[in-house]
């Protein structure tokens, strides 16, 4: 029992603190300039990628629902974001508050956005979500390219403010934070359990006095906001916004974030947000040109392999065989000594049945 | 004894004027009236198709009526959304069992408690104190039904993963939880074997005793019908075939007929 | 004049838009699932034209060629990558197939490069001039076989036991398999057809602009399954009422200036109205959960 709640504690809240701890150290490490330029650009980018994959895992998981337009919503974000920056940069300068104001708006706008989009699509089944993201995701990009260039740039984009090289990442991780914590808030409340009988069974939930579609699409809506937030951090990480950065290839690369999380796991969707950016700026001197397709054909079998496993109803048993926590176990069982060595040897002696 | 039961509220619970509804050509429910006092145990029953789970989806605002009105309470609910006719108080069970799956038992009687604890969506989270106050009686409260229930011990189960009795059980823990003035349960016995059955009927009738509330059910199974309703509608192709006492309607040679045939 | 033109050009883009939306509409009527990778393996044919075609040389080979090819791979797909899932949640599916689209989609691309291929021999180049003004020969030979698929496959669907078991299998698969239909075979067939119309599709893309990527298919595939929804998915008529909407709608949007540069916001945005309106689409039925 005692047991239980240290892991249900650890469960919910070692995500804030190795981000935390993480962020501090590298704040740290910036403040007395021993930080490399190339890892706070790697660490803003995970920063975004974590955003990215746990909003999108609030769709997908907790909604039941698919967004592929999840680029779409950060696209309009950073547009409109980086647009406020731009106006205000004359007026507050190149300042925290100009950042943190843009945010919100890049925020909001994108939020609007999930609103008119899953106003019609949310009441349907779940595909024509899907694809009415998907749409909406190429439209927001061809309409940005080709607004007039004096508004948005047209295909060159749109330069935003340059903030701090060296503070950006904190900014950055402090929104982290927040998306996690509203996302698990959510999540842990009358509103996330509303929310989650919705998925298992929409009839149900309404005949217990559910507002259904309210639900869904306030989910749909945070969601949004928490992808715009990201445009304007990513817009502001690459120093120019451009709708080709936007486009359906990273909408897939953060649902193939949430799918190799583990979909309905914020915590796998941290982690694997961390791993797939990582590797992504890792590779991407290695893979260039026409090599650069490999990752794409790696997530697709990240995708396929994955959601068969983990759903094929002829795999039941199997995946009741074979899973990580009956690995770990076997791991236990198999090297019981290796694992109590250190801290327990000296009990071990007296206790020999452990 | 129960037949003798006071009603001491002058507007009925439940009452249905020349409720319709036709689906192309098909009449499913046709120009059926009923009427349901406070406290009264109400059968609904007839032949397969008869319409009965037809008439449950209409008072619950599945389906809008074609014609005719129906009124909980003195208050018209006709047109209404299920999800405003659940908040004015009608909740129900269903013939295949809908539970929340993987939710826990306790959580589903939670989201049956949802509309009856206030805390917005920011309160939550911002996690303001009004949060863990109302978390507390949303756990305390729904222990509570489950206790009556005697889910408590399953409270931390998967729903999904409860016997199937339980299952029962605990729908209508959770349709209880939706503080309704009308509970509909849809079947109730079926799949079960007659000492569940037995086990189900003193269940209703201690629900209607302990929650002081109005029950329309619909059932196949005669012993529970003829054991525990005072009075009964019997539908045939969507009409009223007799409506009365059970004892009068039970051996109504019309009602016979129509289940057993010539 | 110029407004028949588009009329005419819009047909024929629509003609093709149907075509592909049969593909997705079937498939949804009958798996129930939206498969993602429809539009892929539109460029997987063409792909297959374009290799026939340097080996052969002759355009017939290569579309027969793609069209077995597409068979085939439609097939493989629902095998190895749907049916697994069949029975899991809607989710899954939609998820698995969009894993598939974006698998065709790096295949291609490893094979043959991210460079544009010509394959300018299944080009039909050409006009036939009815006096000032002329319409292409691909569009006349569009607007033939788009009316050729649709009767062979009115006609299959209606009237062969096997188009029966479809029908039989879209209004509920239990019940037919209990009546006997081998619903895995009914829906493999389903596979077979979508993709083989796929291939013929891709033909008609290319006959009238012979430039071959690997997302060919992408962007025509969203508009056709856009055309299905607006026809209303599951219904064959619906598809080639939607299709030809769509590509007429499409073409007098590109024909008018102001609106020429969105005219995919035009489209979705009539997408988008339609469900607000009418989810079910024109000539589809509403489908409600049995409670």
């Amino acid at each position: 029992m005692d047991k239980k709640a240290v892991f249900n504690f650890l469960k919910r809240y070692l995500s804030y603190i190795i981000i935390a701890a993480v962020a501090l150290f590298y704040t740290v490490m910036s403040l007395t300039g021993s930080a490399k330029t190339a890892d706070l650009y790697l660490l803003e980018k995970i920063a975004i990628a974590i955003i990215l994959a746990v909003s999108l895992g609030m769709v997908v998981g907790f909604l039941g629902e698919l967004s592929l337009g999840h680029a779409g919503f950060m696209c309009v974000g950073a547009y409109l974001g980086g647009k406020v920056s731009v106006i205000l940069e004359p007026v507050l300068g190149n300042s925290f508050p100009t950042l943190l104001i843009s945010i919100i708006v890049g925020g909001l706008v994108a939020a609007l956005a999930g609103v008119v989009i899953g106003l019609p699509a949310l009441r349907l089944r779940g595909d024509y979500l899907a694809i009415v993201t998907l749409a909406f995701g190429e439209i927001a990009r061809s309409l940005f390219m080709n607004a007039p260039e004096a508004l948005f740039g047209g295909t060159t984009g749109l330069k935003s403010p340059r903030f701090d090289k060296n503070s950006l990442f904190i900014v950055a991780f402090a929104f982290v934070l927040i998306t996690i914590a509203v996302t698990q808030n959510l999540l842990h409340s009358k509103h996330g359990r509303a929310v989650t009988s919705i998925r298992d069974n929409e009839i149900a939930a309404r005949a217990m006095g559910i507002d259904v579609t309210k639900y869904k699409l306030l989910v749909f809506m945070i969601s949004s906001f928490f992808a715009g937030v990201a445009g304007v951090l990513f817009s502001y990480s690459n120093s120019r916004i451009q709708s080709a950065s936007f486009d359906y290839n990273y909408s897939i690369e953060i649902l193939v974030m949430v799918v190799l999380g583990g979909i309905g796991s914020i915590n796998g969707s941290i982690v694997a947000a961390t791993l797939i950016t990582f590797l992504n700026v890792k590779l991407q001197t290695m893979l260039t040109g026409d090599l650069a397709v490999l990752q794409n054909l790696f997530y697709a079998l990240i995708l396929i392999v994955i959601v068969i496993y983990k759903n094929a109803p002829a795999l039941k048993t199997f995946r009741e065989k074979y899973n990580f926590k009956n690995f770990m176990a076997l791991f236990r069982k198999k090297y019981p000594i290796k694992i109590r060595r250190f801290s327990d040897y000296g009990r071990r002696k007296n206790n020999q049945h452990l | 004894m129960a037949d003798e039961k006071i009603i001491n509220t002058s507007e009925p619970v439940l009452r249905a004027e020349h409720l319709s509804i036709q689906f192309g050509g098909l009449r499913a429910v046709d120009d059926v009236n009923l009427t349901i006092n406070h406290g009264e145990l109400y059968g609904l029953i007839g032949p397969n198709g008869a319409g009965k789970t037809t008439f449950f989806n209409l008072i619950t605002g599945v389906y809008k009526p074609t014609s005719g009105r129906f009124y909980l309470c003195g208050e018209e609910l006709t047109g209404k959304s299920v999800i405003d006719i659940n908040k004015k108080g009608i909740a129900r069970t269903f013939q295949n069992i809908r539970l929340f799956g993987n939710l826990t038992v306790a959580e589903n009687v939670m989201v049956g408690l949802s509309n009856q604890i206030n805390c917005s969506m920011a309160e939550s989270i911002l996690r303001l104190p009004r949060h863990k106050k109302t978390e507390k009686e949303f756990k305390e409260r729904a222990m509570e039904m489950l206790k009556v229930f005697k889910l408590d011990p399953y409270a931390d189960y998967l729903a999904q993963n409860l016997p199937y009795g339980k299952q029962r059980r605990l729908e209508i823990a959770r349709a209880l939880a939706t503080n309704p003035k009308l509970l509909l349960l849809d079947e109730p016995a079926a799949g079960m074997n007659p000492n569940e059955t037995q086990e189900l009927m003193d269940d209703i009738l201690f629900i209607r005793d302990h929650f002081d509330m109005t029950i329309l059910l619909i059932e196949h199974d005669m012993r529970l019908v003829g054991g525990i309703c005072e009075n009964l509608t019997v539908l045939n192709f969507g009409t009223e075939l007799a409506q009365g006492k059970t004892s009068d309607v039970l051996n109504d040679p019309n009602v016979i007929k129509a289940y057993i045939g010539e | 004049m110029k407004f028949l033109i588009a009329l005419i050009n819009g047909l024929s883009a629509g003609g093709t838009y149907a075509i592909i939306a049969l593909g997705y509409t079937m498939v949804y009527g009958i798996a129930k699932m939206l498969n993602f990778a429809h539009g892929d393996v539109i460029m997987a044919g063409g792909y297959m034209m374009f290799v026939t075609l340097t080996l052969l040389g002759h355009p017939l080979w290569a579309v027969a060629a793609a069209v077995v090819f597409c068979v085939v791979l439609g097939i493989v797909i629902e095998r190895f990558a749907y049916r697994p899932l069949r029975g899991a949640s809607p989710l899954a599916v939609l998820i698995t197939a969009i894993g598939v689209s974006s698998l065709l989609q790096s295949l291609a691309q490893i094979l043959f490069g991210s460079a544009t291929k010509m394959p300018v021999k299944l080009q039909i180049s050409g006009a036939f001039k009815i006096g000032s003004f002329d319409i292409a020969y691909s569009t006349l030979i569009t607007l033939a076989v788009t009316v050729v698929v649709m009767a062979v496959l009115t006609l299959f669907v209606n009237y062969s036991k096997t188009g029966r078991a479809m029908i039989a299998v879209s209004e509920d698969r239990d019940a037919a398999l209990l009546m006997g239909i081998n619903t895995n075979a009914i829906i493999t067939i389903t596979f077979a057809i979508g993709s083989a119309l796929a291939a013929i599709a891709g033909y008609l893309m290319l006959c009238k602009a012979p430039s071959l990527s690997t997302t060919l298919g992408a962007m025509p595939g969203i508009k056709a399954f856009t055309a299905a929804v607006i026809g209303g998915i599951g219904s064959i008529p619906g598809a080639m009422v939607g299709g030809i909407l769509l590509g007429v709608i499409e073409s007098l949007s590109y024909s008018v200036p102001a609106l020429a540069p969105y005219t995919d916001a035009v489209e979705f945005a009539i997408l988008i109205i339609v469900l607000l309106v009418k989810p079910s689409g024109i000539l589809g039925k509403m489908r409600r959960e049995k409670v």
